[in-house]
């Protein structure tokens, strides 16, 4: 086995001589891989090379040469990452092996590019529609796929100015609403077996003869349910209350963040960010401007970096509150603990509104910097917050949950994942640290100013449910340590390199900008073609590679088991389904 | 309410009586007792549902206006707070849980996603406000509103519900009790069975229109 | 012994539950409807009960609060609005979700675009209060507003009539931008007076 040293560059040509070239496009990265040889590549920088964990598998469309399948992967002791591709030329029908055999981490995400680019992975274990429904007409983000409301390629929007006259946009379309069929369409013949696919994925149930006649129950847990956390469905088949299959349906918040995203310009961006994972638009709007900025090769100053910091870690801290509040109101706990939760959040949401003007859709982040300095008493707040009443809180928590013999008798014990399969499965964040793997974005690869401050990577080694509720309030308390850090440290200083400009023209390349966000790692995956608007622009989102291993995680468990489960992952919907 | 209130005007009672005896109407009386205990339904799809559970939680205590029993189930609820992005694969699912609550029924698009199809409005799988399948009361815009504009958008509904009258509400009147709306099919797109017919005639149009005019070129511009 | 967890759990509940009333008593006729007790309930030292009584207690937005945008108007000495906004779009540029109208006519006599919109529409039910039209716009003429009582029984479509308000009333909502801008925006008009008599000057 090669020495797994941090920074040895690998030269993948060199491990598979004539199937593996370089990737020589002026600003891009990585090496192109020939089909044929991909099983084989990935299975020697995984077993070899130590790239054990794969961070993000998406498709681009080059129209109208070729499509690509872009694979990111990562080693958990740290350090920079492999980026690879595949090519082939545009036309149906487009088949690549999969990789679900080396990552099973890659099965939803595969699925995704199935639904979205039309691109079959052979040897997949279940290769169905996730993110649109089964009968969808057409692969939607293919550059030559409009939809209903489409009026132009890119924004700004001609219509708008100078001769801007109201009119909706359902006037426009040919179905007065954003509908779109197909020629000479009948709705009352045609029929439709959309679900069917997905009942017939799930498991079989064998009947074993114990001398009591059983049958088995297929019960749908959402989209609408309290403890799903958002419009997530669960299809569950029960032998009594044991979960003997589950196949997670998802989509039912599919906003398509990536199609308007291309359409948007690079700034306009920014905003659509916010409303991924809600609860922590200043983590998103960074990882989106760590992306561009790459490509645009800019610094922001001193004062922006710590600025930063400070927001992203008050950030984690009120989405680890709400967390542990929610997982105890999933838990029967209704409604205290949360309402204790929400109490603090409050207080940090004042923060958030005074410097960047909104509680939750912050858009706080330019290129360059951020859009607004804080105003005059704001720092003393945050430090009010941090040094005195957020430290006692997180102790008064741990006072409130962490003995409760409810908590432990259905916390501990009930095991989530395990470490090696965890990182098998692409997991990423408080839950693969909960199982002993000690993979922190803002250790593995430092972003920002992340390596001047003093923080323990929190861990712990059982990887049940009730590790996976201490650890957040291990975070909580190393978030407070880095504040204390920052609001100490912070300079004086311009907030922007440059002048704030809404015409950004960026620079032609890619780009893959990660970061450590509170419920995972978040990258965002951007390519440009030197205009306004970005050609291709991805969100890794940790919600839903995540949600991956839910069945291995669940069968053999109890349905109240499932709900802790779902619960301390930590989903949020508006990055699950984008 | 106030004494003042509920009382109806030009009905004068002495000071001493004043907390004893009230003298109103059946509407208004009827109207008072449920506007005071609207029960919404947990029905959070998207970011506006956090600041709905923001409003329900300490600082903006919706319980202070009746409404802190949040029914997950439809069956047992009053209000539906629709708080967030509809989308299509989620409408069947809406219309079904509208047609199970039991009357009387309000529904507040709480939100710019869901009065009308919000920031995401372009999208293909976002259908452009819900009042296209359900009849909305209350439109109360933002993104996301703060607790402070959904309880001020809360306020409106309960004045609403003041202008109602025993006499004219559906509930009351000869007929079925409530309306039924047909559920949506997710087909190539989403289908409403209302629309049927117009859909295929619109469907052979615009087939028609295609097929005369010329191919045009699409994808980089 | 068992039972101790949740003992430890009840006692931190309890504690809080005396908050309530200790906190009540401290603040004895300041706690409630007042500014002070309003702002002591927002601060780090808030203890007891947390509740801002909305509608009766406001609780008061920081000057960058963002809602629905609104256009600036200054008022002439004859009571007539002048609006600032030119027409020049790059609000209908910037936003992200393109909810902004405008037309931009053209001076009959002169062809050169008339510096006032014909027409303004704001889709409300679009917007995405994300401030992108306020933070680029170069004559200070749209704003993010404060307003957040705008829950209607219609949807929500803006034209220029309502969308006008006074510089007054943006003064009132933000002093420090109004200060900052208002010196920028005066010291550009004069250069622009100045150089129109310059100009006047020469001619004669």
């Amino acid at each position: 086995m090669a020495t797994l040293d941090r920074t040895d560059v690998l030269d993948l040509a060199a491990l598979a001589p004539g199937g593996v070239t370089a990737d020589t496009r002026p600003n891009y990265e990585g090496w192109i891989v020939d089909k044929a040889r991909l099983i084989e590549v990935a299975t020697a920088v995984r077993d070899q090379h130590g790239f054990d964990l794969l961070s993000s598998v998406t498709g681009v469309d080059y129209f109208p040469e070729s499509m690509e399948v872009v694979y990111h992967a990562y080693r958990t002791i740290g350090g920079p990452g492999l980026v690879f591709k595949v090519q082939m030329p545009r036309q149906d029908p487009m088949e690549i092996p999969s990789v679900t055999r080396v990552w099973p981490g890659a099965e939803l995400q595969e699925r995704e590019i199935w639904d979205l680019f039309g691109i079959r992975f052979t040897g997949h274990p279940d290769l169905r529609r996730i993110l649109t429904w089964e009968g969808f007409e057409g692969h939607p983000l293919r550059k030559d796929w409009r939809e209903a409301f489409y009026e132009d390629d890119y924004k700004p929007l001609k219509s708008r100015w100078p001769e801007g006259h109201y009119v909706s946009a359902e006037e426009k379309s040919p179905y007065k609403d954003n509908l779109q069929f197909p020629p000479n369409f009948d709705p009352e013949k045609a029929v439709f077996d959309g679900e069917a696919s997905l009942y017939g994925a799930l498991a079989k149930y064998t009947t074993v003869d114990s001398g009591i006649k059983t049958d088995h129950v297929v019960l749908n847990l959402g989209p609408q349910h309290p403890s799903t956390h958002g419009v997530f469905r669960a299809a569950v088949v029960l032998d009594g209350e044991t979960i003997v299959s589950l196949k997670p349906v998802m989509g039912y918040l599919h906003r398509n963040h990536e199609k308007i995203g291309e359409r948007n310009t690079f700034l306009q961006n920014m905003p659509y960010t916010d409303r991924l994972d809600y609860f922590n638009s200043m983590s998103n709007n960074w990882g989106y401007s760590l992306a561009v900025e790459k490509l645009m090769g800019v610094q922001p100053p001193e004062r922006a970096e710590y600025l930063r910091v400070i927001m992203a870690e008050l950030s984690r801290i009120q989405n680890h509150l709400i967390l542990i509040g929610m997982l105890l109101n999933d838990l029967g706990a209704y409604f205290t603990p949360a309402l204790y939760a929400f109490e603090e959040r409050e207080l940090i949401l004042d923060i958030f509104e005074a410097a960047s003007g909104s509680r939750m859709m912050c858009n706080y982040h330019r290129f360059g910097g951020v859009a607004r300095d804080l105003p005059d008493g704001v720092l003393e707040k945050i430090r009010g917050l941090v040094e005195e009443r957020l430290p006692r809180k997180a102790d008064e928590f741990e006072r409130l949950l962490s003995e409760n013999e409810i908590l432990v008798s259905r916390m501990q014990g009930v095991k989530v994942i395990e470490g090696d399969n965890a990182i098998r499965y692409s997991m990423t964040g408080p839950v693969l640290r909960a199982a002993g793997v000690p993979y922190d974005v803002r250790r593995a690869q430092p972003y920002g100013i992340y390596d001047r401050f003093e923080f323990d990577v929190a861990l712990r080694q059982h990887g049940d449910l009730y590790d996976s509720y201490l650890i957040r309030l291990d975070e909580i308390r190393q978030s407070l340590r880095i504040l204390q850090q920052a609001v100490k440290q912070m300079p004086e200083g311009p907030i922007i390199a440059g002048k704030p400009q809404y015409q950004v023209r960026v620079p032609a390349g890619e780009a893959y900008g990660r970061i450590e966000a509170p419920k995972g790692e978040l990258g965002y995956y951007v390519v440009s073609t030197g205009r306004q608007n970005p050609w291709r622009y991805h969100v890794r989102a940790p919600s839903f590679i995540n949600i991956t291993p839910l069945e291995k995680m669940c069968v053999g468990q109890k349905i109240a088991d499932f709900v802790a489960i779902l619960g301390v992952i930590d989903i949020v919907l508006g990055e699950l389904d984008r | 309410m106030t004494q003042s209130e509920l009382n109806s005007p030009g009905y004068e009672i002495p000071e001493d009586l004043q907390y004893a005896v009230s003298i109103t109407t059946l509407d208004r009386l009827y109207n008072w007792g449920r506007r005071s205990s609207v029960w919404p339904m947990m029905f959070g799809l998207a970011c506006c549902a956090i600041e709905m559970i923001a409003a329900q939680a300490a600082r903006y205590d919706l319980a202070r206006f009746g409404m802190e029993v949040m029914r997950p189930s439809p069956r047992q609820s009053d209000l539906m707070l629709v708080a967030g992005t509809v989308t299509k694969k989620m409408v069947p699912n809406i219309v079904r849980l509208y047609n199970q609550m039991p009357e009387p029924k309000y529904v507040v698009a709480m939100g710019a996603c869901a009065s009308g199809g919000g920031p995401f409005k372009e999208g293909y799988n976002v259908v452009a406000g819900v009042d296209k399948f359900l009849p909305i009361d209350v439109y109360i815009p933002g993104c996301p509103p703060t607790p402070q504009a959904l309880i001020a958008g809360l306020i409106k509904l309960q004045q609403k519900i003041d202008r109602q009258s025993i006499r004219r509400v559906r509930w009351y009147q000869k007929g079925a009790d409530t309306v039924e709306i047909p559920v949506p099919v997710l087909g190539p797109d989403l289908m409403d069975p209302r629309r049927f017919a117009e859909i295929k005639r619109l469907a052979a149009q615009n087939s028609a229109a295609q097929s005369d005019a010329p191919a045009e070129p699409a994808g980089k511009a | 012994m068992y039972g101790k967890g949740i003992i430890k759990g009840l006692s931190v509940t309890l504690k809080r539950f005396v908050d309530t009333y200790l906190d009540d008593v401290v603040w004895w006729g300041r706690r409630y409807f007042k500014p002070e007790g309003i702002a002591h309930r927002s601060s780090k030292n808030t203890r007891g009960i947390f509740t801002v009584q909305y509608p009766e207690e406001k609780l008061p937005v920081p000057e960058e609060f963002r809602y629905v945008p609104f256009l600036v108007y200054d008022e002439r000495e004859d009571g007539s609005k002048e609006i600032r906004c030119t027409s020049c779009g790059i609000c209908a540029k910037v936003c992200p979700p393109q909810c902004i109208w405008i037309v931009r006519t053209n001076d009959p006599k002169t062809g050169h675009p008339v510096p006032e919109p014909a027409e303004f529409f704001i889709d409300a039910d679009i917007c995405m209060n994300c401030g992108f039209c306020a933070e680029f716009c170069p004559f200070d003429s749209i704003i993010m507003d404060h307003d957040y009582e705008i829950a209607s029984y219609r949807r929500n479509v803006f034209n220029l009539e309502h969308l006008l308000k006074p510089a007054s009333y943006y003064k009132n909502i933000r002093p420090i931008n109004y200060q900052r801008n208002e010196h920028e925006r005066q010291a550009k008009l004069a250069a622009k007076a100045a150089k129109a008599a310059a100009e006047s000057q020469t001619l004669a």
